[in-house]
């Protein structure tokens, strides 16, 4: 059945062929299991276009037990006046005039008929005559005959003139019950019950064989899209890991997951479903389509027509309902939009009086996707009605148009009969190819959209790379010689920066929010690739170190709370799996969260989910406590403690001056008070690195770092 | 679900009789089909029938399949626009419902799932009214009414139909058994690989710093698996469904036809006849017999996912709303001023009180800050004021009134709120300055001209293209942060409201211009009074009053020197900012 997919837009791809080229290309894994299904597929689908006419064959088998053998009557009909010829009348006349069964007034009748069938000689005359014969003379002048066969004593023949006797219609089927059993058996038509069991047995094995192979086909498909779905998510998910960061710049998370997971899913599903039913509807339809051709012209191009005139009115209403589909699922949009929007701002409609504004426009809302729903769905619910209605056209043109052609003998009726189950073939996969095929275009949208992710330029490759630096033997000098930088090539960031950091010291690098102070952890993190100039680490520049190295050089605590879903001891560990349970708990009171610790359920085994009970001040304690256990040389507290009141700071700080004794370590702040006792500062404005130098300095130079600096005691009066 | 369908108006169920009687006659229109399907067959086969005979019957097929074509068009406009404007209804009853509902029970349902039964939820029972109803009004009558035609054709078909009705109910029931609480589980699978592919991409720079790549692959691969082993089960549980159905209809067929072969051969020749196109009509209703329980089975099928859906609904708009407005009309005789008398809060099912015994009075004109820790109470208590909770205990006074005596629209009237996370709408800047009622006459663009330049936020607003009327996107994605806040800081302004509340609003401000705006604020707003929640020492140096507040306890009231002097909590604050002689200084 022809229903759009409520709810969800078919989506046209860019390149349809090129799409599903490399979604099949990517099935080459399952190559033996695909081939089995499509095999299996056009099979069930022979098979099917087999069985109807095995199914009239059974019909025509049993019709043959319908019909009395009427013939068989007329047989017996002509066989028993035989037996009157004149010369066995005369030699039995004797035996008939002395016998003292007959009574006298039966003689006389007999002599009567007797007379009567002397003057005629008419055959019909004759036998109405001989019925006329009383029972007695003739069990004298019958004798018991054969007849294919059957033996027919002399009582029966009797029991059938009789009966013949009562009626004028000799087919009368109520009387033919009543014939004694010996003409009973040679009229009654007889069903070969062999041929039907043999033919039942073929048709049940057909059906059983199909679905069978139908169940294999699904089970194989299942199997083939559920695997692929699974490489795709894998490969997905790999691919985040060998991205730039660059990428995650310009493309919201929602975009990526929604590659994984509506996508994908979309993919596996219009896989299982609709190549399965493209190629069984494909060959049903080719099939279909020569069946009917093979048979009979005349009718095909009647079934085809009948079918076409209800196609084209129906891909009329789908083309005007695709119009009111893209229109409900905007107002849908804008509905749901709406509704997050007031939702998430509640307690800012409530308290500025909103309410009934928000309503109102709700219900402006709510009236144009009820008008799109109302147009989209009756539409749609055509679709069902009419193909219904197209079948039954072509079911009577069919059957008209077979009449004439059966009337001037130019078919036979079995070919109706099978035409009107060939016209039940055609109609239905027209309208499944044309589901399938929109299933599939959005497969290749889909498609599409998971390959380009793919094709994404990935990191560069360092696996020429020989150099190791141990972090345990770092002495901890960083040097930027001469670096430049941009996001873009369009725009230089970093022009020309020179800074040399012995081990030890504290940089600290402050400046207004979007100044671009991530930027140089950024190309200190090597997560991106520094333009020109170069950053020494004990002397080895970075180009000459894998991102990995260096990652286990640095110790990095972020602003953004990082925990994932598992236990809290199970975040602080994070991927260092030699780290013991007292380390982490240690580590848990160097940052102060161990009270908070105790009082939740299972302690460090509690689990971290999206509640309230864990505030963000307290998940950055959490993520700076695993940031502890790493024992790197160098350490980067990237707006590490903004999450955290000033007062739990100071005791983290206490922490942190302990963490970072004898470390190298890159500070980013926007509360000044955290970086006074820096030994450098790098003052930073719209990406560019204007003032260098400790506080006093700085303040000093009485620039943008003092201004910066001072404003946070500017009182209002 | 029953409950939910008690919102169906006299003139829906008017709608749904309409379509029950359509249906009827729909239903009666497809059952006479066969009859002239044989008719027609019968007179195609025996020899010498007229084609008029053929022509006039057809024609009457025709004419049932086009009644039934258009008693289907009309009950299928009928039951969308029944389905639409049940879903008009109820999503609109429940957006109302929301909006009347408190912070608390906000909180308990949470945003995104109100979000979902507002819109998913009610599309899912949408569905099941515009697909189903059809269904679950057709099934039973279609089935009722093709037993009854073959009810006394033939006890042996009869029992063939039977068994394979059976078959067909216990192998859906059985797979339904089977895979139903398994899809739950597949819809929380989904939601955990979306949830590690989050992480992997929130926390990139984590994991790629932690050299955690592997870790967190081993974990996506976990889920990844599990995903897909459950799916794989599911899956091919339901590959049997088809065979199976299809097996059963042209098996029943067939059966119906072998058996036949049967009682024909063995009946008397006088009902032979009969007999066979008994067996032929048979079959055509048997199969829609089993198309009609196919039909209801569907029903049952869908029919879980709306029921969970519809009772999510009912939740919503079952819930009690805890907080009730009052009937004052907020004529007060005071005006500006905020008194908490004892106040104790802690949320109905905690232990712990958040907030214990606070009395404090501020007077118009003035302005009180309070400050304290993470988690020392600061915002709950400002949240009292506006009724986002209600105190546990003691009373919180406005103008000398209880708060909970007010009505909620008079309450607002006084009230100029203003949250941490800054709340921008779509629309223009205008739109969003002067969003909302204040009892007084609509805000003029003047108004809102002004509330932004106090704001600070005259610069960029006239730098962007459209100035005032420039368009914010959903949730203020094309301003910066700190943007934000100024637009929703210049809204609360052109309330003009007696009473302003800034709850941790000046965080996302860097220092220069928090301290600018509070000084213009001052000046343009004399006589209103402020409550501050603040991080900074820097924002409340010169309250009038500022409260300390340290594990939900009061433990110091007065001016900043004041309080350096005599408050310990107060004093170590101020230290973590600024240094001694900064402080001495201010």
């Amino acid at each position: 059945m022809p229903r759009p997919n409520r709810g969800m837009q078919t989506e046209k791809s860019k390149d349809f062929v090129g799409s599903m080229k490399r979604l099949l290309k990517n099935l080459n894994p399952w190559k033996f299991l695909l081939t089995l299904s499509i095999c299996l597929a056009i099979f069930s689908a022979i098979i099917a276009l087999i069985t109807p006419n095995q199914l009239s064959k059974l019909t025509d088998t049993i019709t043959k037990g319908i019909t009395p053998q009427t013939d068989k009557l007329q047989m017996i009909r002509e066989q028993i006046p035989k037996q009157l010829k004149q010369s066995t009348i005369e030699e039995k006349m004797y035996t008939i005039a002395t016998s003292l069964e007959i009574e006298n007034e039966d003689k006389m009748a007999f002599s009567r008929i007797l007379e009567k069938m002397e003057q005629t000689a008419d055959d019909q005359t004759l036998f109405a005559l001989m019925i006329q014969i009383p029972d007695s003379v003739l069990r004298v002048l019958l004798e018991d005959i054969t007849v294919e066969k059957t033996i027919i004593s002399v009582e029966d023949q009797i029991t059938f003139l009789n009966l013949l006797k009562e009626t004028n219609n000799e087919n009368d089927l109520e009387k033919l019950d009543s014939l004694p059993p010996s003409i009973y058996q040679l009229v009654k038509p007889s069903i070969p019950i062999n041929e039907v069991k043999i033919l039942a047995i073929f048709i049940g094995t057909l059906y059983l064989i199909s679905a069978l192979f139908h169940y294999i086909e699904s089970f194989s498909l299942t199997t083939i899209s559920n695997k692929f779905a699974k490489k795709l998510r894998t490969s997905i998910s790999d691919k985040i890991n060998v991205l730039p960061l660059k990428y995650f710049d310009n493309h919201e998370t929602g975009d990526v997951l929604s590659r994984v997971t509506n996508d994908v899913d979309m993919i596996a599903q219009n896989l299982n479903n609709s190549l399965a039913t493209l190629v069984t509807s494909l060959t049903l339809f080719i099939g279909s389509i020569i069946m009917m051709f093979t048979t009979s012209g005349i009718l095909a191009i009647t079934a085809i027509f009948s079918s076409l005139i209800g196609f084209v009115f129906m891909s009329l209403i789908l083309s005007h309902s695709q119009k009111y589909f893209s229109r409900r699922q905007k107002e849908l949009g804008n509905m749901n939009g709406y509704i997050e929007e007031m939702y998430s701002g509640l307690t800012i409609v409530k308290t500025y009086n909103g309410t009934k504004k928000a309503i109102q426009e709700f219900n402006t809302l709510n009236d144009k996707l009820y008008d799109a729903n109302c147009k989209s769905q009756f539409l749609s619910g055509l679709m069902m009605p009419i193909m219904n209605f197209v079948g039954n056209l072509g079911y009577v043109a069919v059957c008209l148009v077979g009449a004439l052609l059966v009337q001037k003998n130019l078919i036979t009726f079995g070919v109706i009969i099978a035409f009107i189950i060939y016209v039940r073939m055609f109609t239905n996969p027209l309208s499944q190819i044309a589901q399938a095929m929109s299933a599939l275009q959005s497969t290749a949208a889909a498609g599409e959209r998971v390959f380009e992710f793919l094709d994404e330029e990935e990191l560069t490759s360092e696996k020429q790379i020989t150099n190791y630096l141990d972090k345990n033997k770092v002495k901890g000098t960083i040097e930027f010689k001469n670096v430049r930088f941009g996001y873009t090539d369009k725009k230089t960031i970093i022009n020309n920066f020179n800074a040399k950091v012995h081990p030890g010291e504290k940089i600290a690098i402050v400046g207004p929010t979007g100044a671009g102070k991530t930027t140089m952890v950024n190309l200190l993190m090597k997560f991106y690739e520094i333009n020109e100039g170069d950053i020494l680490i004990d002397g080895v520049s970075i180009h000459n170190l894998t991102r990995e190295n260096i990652h286990t050089l640095f110790c990095m605590v972020l602003q953004d709370t990082w925990l994932f879903d598992g236990t809290i001891q199970e975040n602080i560990r994070f991927n260092q799996e030699n780290v013991s349970d007292e380390e982490i708990w240690n580590a848990c009171k160097y940052v102060g969260i161990d009270h908070f610790i105790k009082t939740l359920p299972g302690g460090l085994n509690a689990k971290l989910s999206d509640n309230d009970t864990v505030s963000s001040g307290q998940k950055q304690l959490f993520t700076i406590a695993r940031g502890m256990l790493e024992h790197a040389p160098f350490l980067i507290l990237d707006e590490a403690t903004s999450n955290v009141d000033t007062r739990t700071e100071e005791l983290v700080s206490s922490a942190m001056d302990k963490l970072m004794k004898g470390k190298t370590s890159f500070i980013i702040a926007h509360r000044l008070s955290t970086i006074k006792n820096a030994d450098l500062i790098l003052v930073m404005n719209e990406g560019n690195i204007i003032e260098t130098g400790t506080h006093e300095e700085l303040m000093k130079q009485k620039g943008f770092y003092e201004k910066l600096y001072n404003s946070q005691f500017e009182s209002i009066s | 679900m029953l409950k939910l369908f008690k919102n169906l108006t006299k003139k829906d169920f008017t709608y749904i009789l309409t379509c029950t009687i359509l249906i009827v006659f729909q239903v009666w229109l497809e059952l006479r089909m066969p009859d002239y399907m044989s008719t027609i067959t019968r007179l195609v086969e025996t020899e010498g029938s007229r084609i008029t005979d053929i022509l006039i019957n057809g024609g009457y097929m025709m004419l049932c399949a086009f009644g039934s074509l258009i008693s289907a068009i009309i009950v299928g406009y009928f039951s969308t626009h029944l389905a639409s404007n049940f879903s008009k209804n109820l999503r609109n009853k429940l957006f109302s419902k929301v909006l009347k509902l408190s912070t608390k029970e906000i909180k308990e349902f949470s945003t995104s799932s109100l979000i979902t039964r507002t819109t998913n939820d009610i599309t899912q029972v949408e569905m099941l009214l515009s697909m189903g109803l059809q269904m679950i009004i057709k099934a039973p009558i279609m089935a009722v009414w093709a037993i009854f035609k073959i009810i006394n054709k033939g006890l042996e078909w009869s029992i063939l139909t039977g068994v394979c009705v059976l078959i067909l109910l216990s192998t859906i029931g059985i797979l339904m058994k089977i895979v139903i609480p398994r899809f739950a589980r597949v819809q929380k699978l989904i939601d955990q690989i979306n949830g590690v592919t989050r992480e992997n991409l929130t926390g990139i720079r984590v994991i790629r710093a932690f050299n955690a790549e592997s870790f967190q692959k081993s974990r996506f691969e976990q889920t990844n698996s599990d995903l897909t082993s459950m799916q794989l089960f599911n899956q091919r549980c339901f590959a049997i469904m088809q065979p199976v159905m299809m097996l059963i209809m042209n098996g029943l067929t067939l059966g119906i036809y072998f058996i036949g072969a049967f009682l024909i051969e063995e009946a008397l020749i006088s009902t032979k006849i009969t007999l066979f196109s008994n067996m032929v009509v048979f079959s055509s209703y048997g199969m829609q017999v089993i198309s009609s329980f196919l039909m209801l089975a569907m029903i049952f099928m869908i029919l879980p996912r709306a029921s969970i859906s519809a009772n999510r609904i009912n939740e919503v708009l079952l819930t009690d709303e805890t907080i009730k407005e009052g009937d004052f009309d907020g004529n007060t005789k005071e005006e500006g001023t905020v008194e908490f008398k004892n106040v104790s809060f802690k949320y109905p099912d905690a232990d712990e009180y958040l907030l214990k015994n606070i009395t404090f009075k501020v007077n118009k004109g003035e302005t009180i800050a309070f400050i304290g820790s993470t988690g020392s109470g600061k915002s709950t208590l400002i949240n009292l004021v506006p009724r986002f909770y209600d105190a546990t205990d003691g009373e919180v006074l406005i103008d000398g009134v209880n708060v909970k005596d007010y009505k909620s629209e008079a309450l607002n009237n006084k009230l100029g709120y203003v949250s941490q996370k800054a709340v921008l709408f779509t629309g223009s800047v205008y739109d969003n300055v002067s969003f909302g009622e204040n009892g007084k006459e609509k805000i003029s663009l003047e108004q809102v001209k002004e509330a932004v330049r106090v704001a600070q936020g005259s610069e960029f607003v006239e730098k962007m293209a459209d100035t005032y009327d420039a368009h914010i996107a959903r949730g203020g994605t094309n301003i910066s942060g700190g943007q934000k806040q100024r637009l929703s800081i210049a809204r609360a302004i052109a309330r003009k409201p007696e009473i302003y509340i800034f709850d941790d609003a000046f965080s996302a401000l860097d220092y220069k211009t928090d301290a600018t705006l509070r000084k213009e604020l001052k000046n343009y707003t004399k006589d209103a009074t402020i409550l501050i929640v603040a991080q900074r020492i820097g924002t409340i140096l010169n309250a009038d009053k500022i409260v300390v507040l340290d594990h939900g306890e009061m433990v110091g009231v007065g001016t900043h020197k004041e309080l350096l002097k005599t408050c310990a909590v107060y004093k170590e604050i101020a230290l973590s900012q600024l240094s001694k002689e900064e402080l001495e200084n201010a």
